[in-house]
């Protein structure tokens, strides 16, 4: 086996941290995404669940661009490998995560209930895709796929659909679940933060089942494949340990149980990190076919260029990324936002208010003055 | 179709549809941070009226950019795999560099713009516009230089058969990068241009808030004009430098397949569309032209296809180096008439701004809403010169376009991401251009200041 290089080791560390990041955060916007349409039913209502992500979300989902374009620029036969090799599932990500994404923008623009209903599906349906597939895609990283000597995917879509696989998947699932859950008992107020602890209580238990037996299988699996990774099994123990602690402490609606369901993700992924390495991806043909980290990656210059970078700048994007959950910290609840329809309508009765109680004595056609407020 | 055309077709369309919204978010997060600096310096409310209406416009843009720009990132990988596996150490760095620097400040603090009116200091928001604007920007040097290292490979060393970065700098100063940007800069600032000017004009034919929408013009009728003549000049020197490093996209450009003295430059040619036709059916042109353009003297040397083609083969081996030439000859051509026509169209609608009878010149703001149609044409167009341009080469010089998608992919699984992503993107521009006329025929009315009572204000947001 090829060693790995302390920059090689240092990109892997770095890519393991932006999946974590991408999967703590996103995790709940997925979560919350999927449970619109369970713990919102007015207008304002769905709106307070929108905007409980609204400020965070697309800078949450920068976490996976990064993650991406850095095992590009780290290790391009990795990228090269796992990208082509996950086809449709990607695609089908890619799909959601598009849908999703205009959902917010698209939502609240037109007045028509059909149209509301239309991109509340949107947003739920391009939430739970990417919250199963990426378990799914992250049970095979680890598992295995059939990879030949050329590291070229050679197996079908049903391989990648495996019961092990399908596990993973139904796991991030439930996990995503309950994480949405949580964070909109915390972020929210009323009726809708009252339905999300309904759903986190009911959601904590699944996911604690399907990650013991996720577990059991993946340390199972690590002494077919010639010893169990004594680390990766810790870490696995942990996770499931993690999933019982969110189990009881969602019961009690504090961030406890938000930070047990983070404390959860991140142990699960990190033995799923360390079971993998040193490799980038498993070959379900032939061991000698494994891609192995170092056969991955780029030159040193390249990692040394990328380190650098990643150093300066990573400090700066958990400040300010912080400092947006800061600003946009307060409970949000459904009286906020009344009965306006759309930004429009909003527009149109604050102008109501103001020409019915204002004493500016603008006329039809008058100039507005300058510095007027 | 091989999958390996399908792959193409896909690249093609949904690069030029990601580019779509670039250029007119990068302009219009520009003129947004313009009219709220102007609001935040005067109190003026109406420039307040103009942040918010062209800020819903940037958002419904914005939102587009970013959902069809993770499909540009994820497509190397998917289809592209080989080329991928090439560049990679080089290609991968200022993508993610990209995404590092300038992506992660344009979300963060889009999230706050959005929806920190009203909650944050009315100083600190205005930063965070700038913060877009500024970062979108940056955004657009990291990819720019990416794709230059396409056209103009620089600062690496072959070991083994692939490229080995060997200078970040040369990649990130890349001659071909700093021209590539400026032109693209200029262009979504002629873009974000031309669309107030259209949205203006058409209000101001309707006598629709004249206050707002008048001071909005006379921010983007100098804006384009100026713009656009800086675009030409950055334009040529683009040229020049193409000349030096891509012959063979400049002769493709100019239909020329004899080298010669003299040569002139066409204006209206037709051909057999096929990569290298060797030869024009039709050709119209004005004498000496191109090799003064091309060179500064009428009896200037420019190289032809059929030359270039030689010289290749013996440098590289047997096989076809021209690209096709009705695409590059008339994407050339349609780039450069819809940014004639643009600087055209926005001079005059300036001057008879200074002569203050712009809102009388009924000509003018009935031409300036079709013409909103120009900057796109000359953005697709741009992009589609350059990269077919290049053709056959995916990395000019290096590797081939023929060898660089993905050998596990199958014809079938291209055709369905193809049909899925162009059905997709079929479906979000009818969904984004009702949503885009909706609010522009709402015009701006007169809105509350963002009451700082620490309640949501949803003017902007969703």
């Amino acid at each position: 086996m090829d060693d790995v290089t302390t920059l090689q080791l240092v990109w892997f560390l770095l890519l393991s941290v932006l999946w974590l990041g991408y999967f703590v955060l996103e995790g709940f916007d997925f979560g919350v995404g999927m449970l619109i349409g369970a713990v919102a039913r007015t207008e304002a209502e769905k709106r307070t669940v929108f905007h409980s992500i609204g400020p965070v979300w697309d800078g949450n989902e920068v976490w996976l661009i990064v993650a991406g374009a850095g095992t590009f620029a780290a290790f391009p036969e990795w990228y090269a490998t796992l990208f082509s090799g996950f086809y449709i599932p990607l695609f089908l990500i890619l799909v959601a995560l598009i849908v999703r994404g205009v959902s917010f923008e698209f939502w609240g623009k037109e007045d028509s209930p059909r149209w509301r209903r239309g991109w509340e599906w949107a947003l739920a349906v391009g939430s739970f895709l990417p919250a199963l597939l990426w378990g799914v895609a992250w049970a095979n990283i680890v598992a295995g796929v059939p990879i030949d000597a050329e590291a070229e995917f050679t197996g079908t879509l049903l391989d990648l659909l495996s019961p092990y696989a399908l596990l993973g998947g139904l796991l991030t699932l439930s996990l995503f679940l309950c994480h949405g859950a949580s964070f909109l008992t915390l972020r929210t107020k009323g009726v809708v933060a009252e339905r999300a602890g309904k759903w986190a209580r009911g959601t904590a238990p699944v996911a604690a089942v399907l990650g013991l037996a996720f577990v059991a299988w993946t340390i199972a699996d690590q002494s077919d494949r010639g010893g169990v990774d004594a680390v990766s099994a810790i870490l696995g123990v942990l996770a499931v340990a993690a999933l019982l602690a969110m189990t009881v402490l969602v019961r009690r609606n504090t961030a406890a149980g938000f930070g047990a369901g983070i404390g959860a993700i991140v142990l699960l992924f990190t033995a799923l990190f360390v079971d993998l390495f040193p490799n980038a991806m498993v070959s379900s043909t032939d061991s000698a076919n494994d891609l192995t980290l170092s056969a991955a990656s780029s030159s040193d210059y390249t990692l040394t260029v990328m380190t650098v970078v990643a150093v300066l700048l990573v400090p700066f994007v958990l400040l300010y990324q912080g400092w947006t959950y800061w600003v946009f910290r307060h409970r949000i609840g459904p009286e906020d936002f009344g009965e306006v329809r759309t930004p429009l309508d909003l527009i149109d009765r604050k102008l109501e208010e103001r020409r019915e109680g204002g004493d500016e004595g603008q006329g039809p056609g008058a100039t507005p003055t300058q510095g007027e407020t | 179709m091989s999958s390996l055309e399908l792959a193409r077709w896909q690249f093609g369309i949904t690069t030029v549809y990601h580019f779509l919204f670039v250029p007119l978010t990068i302009g219009l997060a520009v003129a947004v941070a313009y009219f709220q600096t102007r609001w935040y310096r005067s109190g003026d409310e109406r420039w307040l009226r103009a942040t918010r209406f062209w800020g819903k416009l940037m958002l419904v843009s914005f939102a587009m950019g970013v959902v069809t720009g993770l499909v540009q990132e994820f497509q190397f990988g998917m289809n592209w795999s080989e080329y991928s596996r090439y560049v990679g150490d080089i290609f991968g760095a200022p993508l993610a560099m990209e995404g590092l620097a300038a992506f992660f400040v344009e979300s963060t603090f889009l999230g706050l713009w959005i929806f920190g009116w009203g909650r944050l200091p009315k100083k600190i928001h205005l930063a965070t516009i700038w913060a877009v604007a500024g970062s979108t920007a940056l955004s657009a040097y990291f990819i720019l230089a990416a794709n230059s290292w396409m056209q103009h490979p620089v600062g690496f060393e072959m070991v083994d058969g692939k490229p080995e970065l060997t200078s970040i700098w040369a990649v990130l100063t890349n001659n071909t990068a700093i021209y590539a940007f400026l032109h693209t800069i200029l262009g979504a600032l002629i873009t974000g241009g031309m669309v107030i000017i259209a949205v203006s004009a058409w209000h101001l034919r309707k006598g629709n808030e004249p206050e707002v929408h008048k001071r909005v013009i006379a921010f983007a009728l100098p804006l384009v004009t100026i713009a656009s003549l800086a675009t030409m000049a950055v334009g040529h020197l683009n040229g020049d430098l193409m000349t030096d490093q891509q012959p063979m996209k400049m002769a493709a450009a100019d239909a020329v397949f004899e080298t010669g003295s003299s040569v002139g430059m066409s204006v209206f040619a037709t051909g057999d569309f096929e990569s290298n036709p060797e030869g024009l059916n039709r050709n119209i042109e004005v004498p000496k032209m191109l090799s003064l353009i091309a060179t500064g003297s009428f009896s200037g040397t420019v190289e032809g296809i059929n030359d270039l083609n030689e010289e290749y083969r013996a440098e590289y081996g047997p096989g076809e180096y021209a690209p096709v030439v009705a695409v590059t000859y008339w994407s050339w051509r349609a780039m450069i008439g819809a940014g004639v026509a643009m600087l055209l169209l926005a001079a005059y609608g300036w001057w008879r701004l200074r002569r203050g009878n712009l809102e009388q010149s009924r000509r003018f703001l009935w031409l300036a809403v079709p013409a909103a149609v120009l900057p796109f044409v000359a953005n697709s167009m741009g992009w589609i010169f350059t990269e077919m341009g290049r053709q056959p080469w995916v990395v000019f010089g290096m590797l081939k376009t023929d060898v660089a998608s993905s050998p596990s992919v199958s014809e079938a699984e291209v055709w369905i991401t193809l049909v899925g992503f162009t059905l997709l993107y079929g479906v979000l521009a009818v969904f984004a251009g009702r949503i885009f006329l909706k609010i522009v025929r709402k015009g701006t009315p007169r809105d509350p200041e963002p009451d700082d009572g620490g309640k949501p204000d949803l003017v902007l947001a969703y």
